[in-house]
Parts: structure tokens; C-alpha cells; sequence
């Protein structure tokens, strides 16, 4: 098989969701000293790129998205060990801390939100569900994140995305890490009004926000 | 005389239903569920139960089940803050209440969402008092104008001054069950006469799949010992947080109510529990979760017609809409609902006046949701043989130009075999331009303001009243509130 034809078995490994295919074809690029960051740039990120184009035109649903992110996820995970071990470093977009908020142990959407975020180069720390808000500005502290993303699917939860903001004021560190809300209840106007950064109603959007807020 | 027919709709074979039930015990006892509350996961090691401790999953066994369906009751009496008024919670008894826990209210003058505040509460209420369709009222609205963690009492301190009906709320945080239970029991006059005459319900929602947060189990025990009715809130969204199946998403559904069901009974047993729900038909394109689709209806008829062959009393959230104005979806949605909801003979059927996935309450809405309500009541109230023969007679002397408006047959029968609505549109053409072209959305705004006036607030005896004051004063004290906000009453 030539470069180009991999390339392209692995952007259809992307589109399809086929996860096992996606794992084989990362071990095959490793085991064949192919080089690596044009392996994600040429194989993998294209597979990620058509499927965002899939769901826009409206022919690709969250089913599919969501399991094309998850294959990029496994494949990449293969591919990380081998670039540190090579001292290669890929592009990141930035430092993420994700969560759902503390009371609150749904973590559907916060889910959906990072596969989209990691597929799409940021680096992810997910801390989980029900998360206590001293610990997200911890985990923030300690990787020195651009990035914060609450999560909540009740309304009565969605009140400690407004308290985590005024924790942020308090320690005076309002403004160091950059705030993204999300969950079922939340809108734009409530963002605006407890102080976020950005707001996005789905995980595609959120990927966009997230890169303009880190080029503004 | 020919006996009346009461309409059903039945969406599940026994087969099916039998099938359901089986899967969802199996799944109990061998998944088990994540109970995040240590008093729970005691109990149900006292009941010899596997439970995995670093996990905090439960494994519960059918027998165990079987136990806490026997010793749950098919009927709840909930009564009124009278205590005269009786309501009967089973059998196919359908009452409506509007939807609970709006973070937003639908302003009708600006057609825009807003945070609610105490006045927007108040009026809420009071409007719900006024519906003759609307049996229950909810603590419907989360006033944005006192602090967050005291939002749940203080729904509840509202909601009792100024409304008679029986309250469908819950707890957002763990305190906040002993003053909303005092507060209750202050306007009975005694615990005891709280759980022999119950006047609230409080939902409590497993977090799908399969898990109940401390909250929300604590809630259980709370009120299982306080002979309050628990509602058991189970809310997989097909594909994301339950099976994309109908069938899959029931399994599900039985399971984790029937879990909650199960701690209930064993931290009170014959504790009173409501086997309900807020499933949804998960948007697989924008990711949210339509309470107006047709599937997320056929779930909620078909587990509540489980929770009847299960012999329990049975609540959903239907007779909502996603729409965000008061346009056809938001009446299309709500109408089937409610209508479904009523064939399906659910008992606490929540959703009027709600729009925007359970988030918004539209006044406006709740008074087209009343007419909506109406007609249901009088869909499944059926076609009666009202006399006999049935209107042979009436043709006896049957001539040229006869008609029946004069007929004293028609004056006996006609406020009992129709209704009558109050702001829907049967104007003809020009009487309906001369009344200002309203669409319906003015005429309940109009209406409203006109009940509100001509209804004065229904307040309790005003000892009763300073002592649930006192009760939330004391409440938002500890939560570091030294005032309330003022409440205007009209």
C-alpha cells in the first residue's frame, strides 16, 4: 500500500466510525516508521474535517458524530505515546478542564463536548460529574488551563456555573482562565448574565467558540 | 340503560409489558443501580442485598421488588389546604398541574424569555388557583430574586400562601426538605395530620442510566417517612442517556423507578410513591430533548400504562411544548399531550403553561392549556345514553320547520353534554375583527389580568401565614438573607 492510499483508508476509518480499523491503521503507521504528523494531518484530521462537513450539510447525525470523534480519540491515543516518546509535538489549540457541576451527575452533554474538543486538538482533563467547584479551579491552577467548561442539565445545578464565576472574582482570578457554560437549561442570556466567556447550545459550536475566543 | 364507556388508549400488549418488566428486574438484579446516598445502600444491606461499597451500586432482587409493590398503595388521597377537598391519585382519576421548576417566564409583552421573580410567582400561583381544569398547582417558577439555595423553600412559601390546591414540588438541596416539611405542616396543624391528609407531592428524578444522587434519594427517605408522596421522576433521552428503542428506553424506565420504589419502602413501608416520569425522544441532530415529540408521548403512555398494570398511581410530563411563543407548535404539542395524557388515564399529569423543554412557564399558556385541559376532561368523560329511547320521542311530532332550540330537551341536556371554552376563537369573521383581531396569546393575556382582578388572593389564616414566614425568614437567615423581598398580593 502507498502513503496516499493509507491516508485515505484512514480518513474513511474517521468517517465511517469504525474504531477498530482507526486503532489498526495508527499501530500500522508506528510499526512502519510512517511519519507521524503527517499521519494525522493527512490521514486522520480530514476524516475529522468531513465529518464536521457531513453534520453540517444535515447527512450526518450526533450517533455519527460522536462515534468519529471517539475514533479519533483512539486513534490519537496510540499515536501520543510515540510522538512524546519521539519528543514530536503537535499543535494544540489549548488546556481544557471540563466537568459537570457539583449535585448534578449527568454527564451526557460534558461528554459530547470533550470527544468534539480532544477530536479536535485541544488537550482535555475531564473531571467527571458531580464536581466540586474548588476542584475545577484547582485542576485549572495546576495545568495552567485556557479553559473552563461547566456543565449542567438541571436548573437547579446550572446555579453553580454563576457561583464558580464569583469564586473566580474572589480568588482574583476572574479573567486568568477563560469560562465556557453548557447543559440543557443554559442559554446565551444566562452566560452573559453570571459573566462566561462563551456559550455554545451544541459540541460542534462549542469547538468554534473556543477557537475564537483563543484567536480574539 | 347502556353502561358509559370510559375512551382508553392502550399502546403496550400484555405480552410486552410482561417482557418490559421481566428485562428491567433481571437489569436490577444483576447491573444493579448507583445509589449515591450511604443511609440507602444501608437499608438495602439490611434488606440482604448485595451492595458493591467502593462502587455504591445496589443489587436488588425481584423478590424484593415484589415485597415493596405489595406494600405500596394503589390510591393516594391528596387533599386540599382545606383538608376538605379530597383528590383520589389513582385508578384513571386525571388531574393536571402546570409544569414544575421554570428558570424563565415568557414576558407577553415583549414575546421575550426572563428570569421570574417573586411577583411573577405570586401572580403565577394565583392564576393556577383560578383554573378550574388545573387540579393541582406546582411550585412552577424559580424566583431569581433570593438567593439560589433557598429557591426551593421559598417556591413552596408562595405556593401555599396563595393557592388552596395541593402542591406538586421537591427539594434542590438536602436542607431544604425540613422547612418545606415544616411549612406543610404548619398549615395542616400537625404531622400527623400531614401524612393522614397529604398536601404536597415531591418529585424525585433518578439520573439516567441508572443512578439516584444523594439528593434526590434523601428526598425519598424524607418523605417516605413523613407519609409525603414521592414522585419517581425517571428520565432516560433515547440514545444518549437510555436505549434508542421505545422498548428499550421502558426497560430503563421500570428499572430505576421501580429502584426508587424499592427505597421507599424499605425507610417507611405502605409509604405512599407515584410512578412517573420526564422521559424524552433525544434530538439526535441538535442534541436537545423534545417533550413535544410523539415518541417522547408514546413513552410516557406506555410506562404509565406499565406503572397501572403495576398497580400504581401514575404522573408525566405531558401537555408541554418546545415552542418558545405561544404559536401552533406550542398549542399542536401541548394539545395532543394533554388529550393523550387523559386516554391514557395518568393521574398527575404536569406540564401546563410550559414551553421551551420544561424550562419557561408562559402565563398565557396556562390559560390556553386550561381550555386544552377542558376538552380532554370532556374526551374521556365519553359519549352517555342520556335517556331512553335515546330520541325517538323527541321526533314524535316531528314537522316541516321543527328544530330543537326550544325544546326543553335540549335546555336539560346541553351544559352536560357540551362545554364551553372561555378565550378560544368561535367569533365569526367580523365579530372577531371588531373585538381587535386578537390571537389567542392577547385574549389570555387580556383574560388573565381580568381573573387576577376579579379573584382576590385566597390567603391563609394570617397565624398560619407568620408562622410560614417566620419558617423562611429562618431559612434564609441560616442562608445568610436577613430579609425576604416584599410580596405584593394583587
Amino acid at each position: 500500500m502507498n502513503k496516499i492510499e493509507i491516508f485515505s483508508q484512514m480518513e474513511r476509518s474517521i468517517i465511517d466510525g469504525n474504531k477498530q480499523e482507526a486503532e489498526k491503521l495508527a499501530k500500522y503507521a508506528i510499526e512502519n516508521n510512517m511519519e507521524l504528523t503527517k499521519v494525522i494531518e493527512k490521514g486522520f484530521v480530514p476524516g475529522i474535517q468531513k465529518v464536521g462537513q457531513l453534520w453540517e450539510k444535515g447527512e450526518y447525525f450526533l450517533p455519527e458524530l460522536i462515534t468519529s470523534a471517539e475514533c479519533m480519540k483512539a486513534a490519537m491515543a496510540i499515536l501520543q505515546p510515540e510522538l512524546e516518546r519521539c519528543q514530536i509535538s503537535t499543535k494544540s489549540y489549548g488546556k481544557i478542564v471540563i466537568g459537570t457541576v457539583e449535585g448534578d451527575i449527568h454527564d451526557i452533554g460534558k461528554n459530547l463536548v470533550a470527544s468534539m474538543l480532544s477530536a479536535n486538538g485541544f488537550e482535555v482533563v475531564d473531571l467527571g460529574a458531580d464536581v466540586k467547584l474548588d476542584k475545577f479551579i484547582e485542576k485549572a491552577k495546576e495545568i495552567n488551563a485556557d479553559f473552563i467548561c461547566l456543565s449542567a442539565l438541571l436548573t437547579t445545578t446550572m446555579l453553580g456555573q454563576k457561583r464558580l464565576i464569583e469564586m473566580l472574582k474572589e480568588k482574583n482570578l476572574y479573567g486568568k482562565f477563560r469560562v465556557m457554560v453548557g447543559g440543557a437549561p443554559v442559554n446565551r442570556k444566562w452566560a452573559e448574565d453570571i459573566g462566561a466567556d462563551g456559550y455554545a447550545e451544541n459540541a460542534m459550536a462549542a469547538v468554534q467558540v473556543m477557537k475564537n475566543l483563543l484567536n480574539n | 340503560m347502556i353502561p358509559k364507556i370510559r375512551p382508553k388508549l392502550k399502546l403496550l400488549g400484555d405480552e410486552l409489558i410482561k417482557n418490559i418488566i421481566d428485562e428491567a428486574l433481571i437489569i436490577l438484579e444483576k447491573q444493579g443501580v448507583f445509589i449515591e446516598n450511604s443511609e440507602a445502600l444501608e437499608l438495602l444491606r439490611d434488606a440482604n442485598m448485595k451492595v458493591d461499597e467502593p462502587s455504591k451500586r445496589a443489587h436488588i432482587t425481584p423478590e424484593l421488588v415484589s415485597d415493596a409493590l405489595s406494600s405500596t398503595p394503589s390510591v393516594i388521597k391528596l387533599y386540599d389546604r382545606s383538608g376538605e377537598k379530597e383528590y383520589i391519585v389513582g385508578g384513571d382519576e386525571v388531574h393536571f398541574n402546570p409544569g414544575s421548576a421554570a428558570v424563565t417566564i415568557l414576558d407577553h409583552s415583549t414575546k421575550q424569555e426572563r428570569r421570574a421573580n417573586t411577583q411573577d410567582l405570586v401572580r403565577f400561583v394565583r392564576l393556577t388557583e383560578c383554573l378550574e381544569h388545573i387540579h393541582f398547582q406546582s411550585t412552577g417558577l424559580i424566583s431569581s430574586d433570593i438567593p439560589d439555595i433557598i429557591s426551593d423553600t421559598y417556591r413552596l412559601f408562595i405556593g401555599l400562601q396563595f393557592s388552596s390546591k395541593p402542591v406538586v414540588t421537591g427539594t434542590f438541596h438536602i436542607e431544604g426538605f425540613k422547612p418545606m416539611h415544616e411549612m406543610l405542616k404548619a398549615v395542616r396543624g400537625s404531622e400527623k395530620e400531614l401524612s393522614e391528609k397529604p398536601l404536597a407531592i415531591f418529585d424525585a428524578c433518578p439520573s439516567p442510566p441508572l443512578k439516584w444522587s444523594n439528593l434526590t434519594t434523601q428526598s425519598l427517605i424524607d418523605c417516605a417517612r413523613s407519609g409525603i408522596p414521592s414522585e419517581l421522576i425517571s428520565m432516560g433521552m433515547t440514545g444518549a442517556t437510555s436505549p434508542i428503542t421505545i422498548t428499550g428506553t421502558l426497560v430503563q424506565h421500570v428499572a430505576e423507578n421501580l429502584s426508587g420504589l424499592v427505597i421507599c419502602q424499605l425507610a417507611s413501608k405502605g409509604a405512599p410513591v407515584i410512578f412517573g416520569g420526564s422521559p424524552s425522544s433525544f434530538d439526535m441532530r441538535k442534541g436537545t430533548t423534545p417533550m413535544g415529540a410523539i415518541e417522547t408521548m408514546m413513552i410516557d403512555s406506555a410506562y404509565a400504562q406499565i406503572g397501572k398494570h403495576l398497580k400504581l398511581p401514575t404522573h408525566a410530563y405531558m401537555g408541554l411544548s418546545d415552542s418558545k411563543i405561544n404559536d401552533s407548535q406550542a398549542g399542536f404539542e401541548s394539545g395532543i399531550g394533554a388529550v393523550l395524557a387523559a386516554l391514557s388515564g395518568i393521574n398527575v399529569v404536569s406540564g401546563a403553561g410550559m414551553m421551551d423543554f420544561e424550562s419557561c412557564q408562559s402565563l398565557e399558556k396556562l390559560l390556553i392549556d386550561e381550555e386544552i385541559c377542558r376538552m380532554a376532561y370532556r374526551l374521556i368523560d365519553g359519549i352517555i345514553q342520556r335517556d331512553e329511547p335515546i330520541a325517538l320521542n323527541l321526533f314524535e311530532n316531528f314537522y316541516e320547520g321543527f328544530q330543537f332550540l326550544t325544546q326543553p330537551h335540549t335546555r336539560k341536556w346541553y351544559r352536560q353534554e357540551h362545554s364551553f371554552p372561555k378565550i378560544v376563537d368561535r367569533d365569526t369573521y367580523d365579530a372577531w375583527v371588531s373585538f381587535g383581531g386578537k390571537s389567542i396569546a392577547d385574549r389570555a393575556s387580556d383574560e388573565l389580568e381580568k381573573l387576577l382582578k376579579e379573584n382576590p388572593p385566597f390567603l391563609l389564616p394570617e397565624e398560619i401565614r407568620q408562622e410560614l414566614h417566620r419558617i423562611m425568614l429562618q431559612d434564609a437567615r441560616n442562608n445568610g438573607l436577613d430579609s425576604l423581598p416584599e410580596i405584593i398580593a394583587s
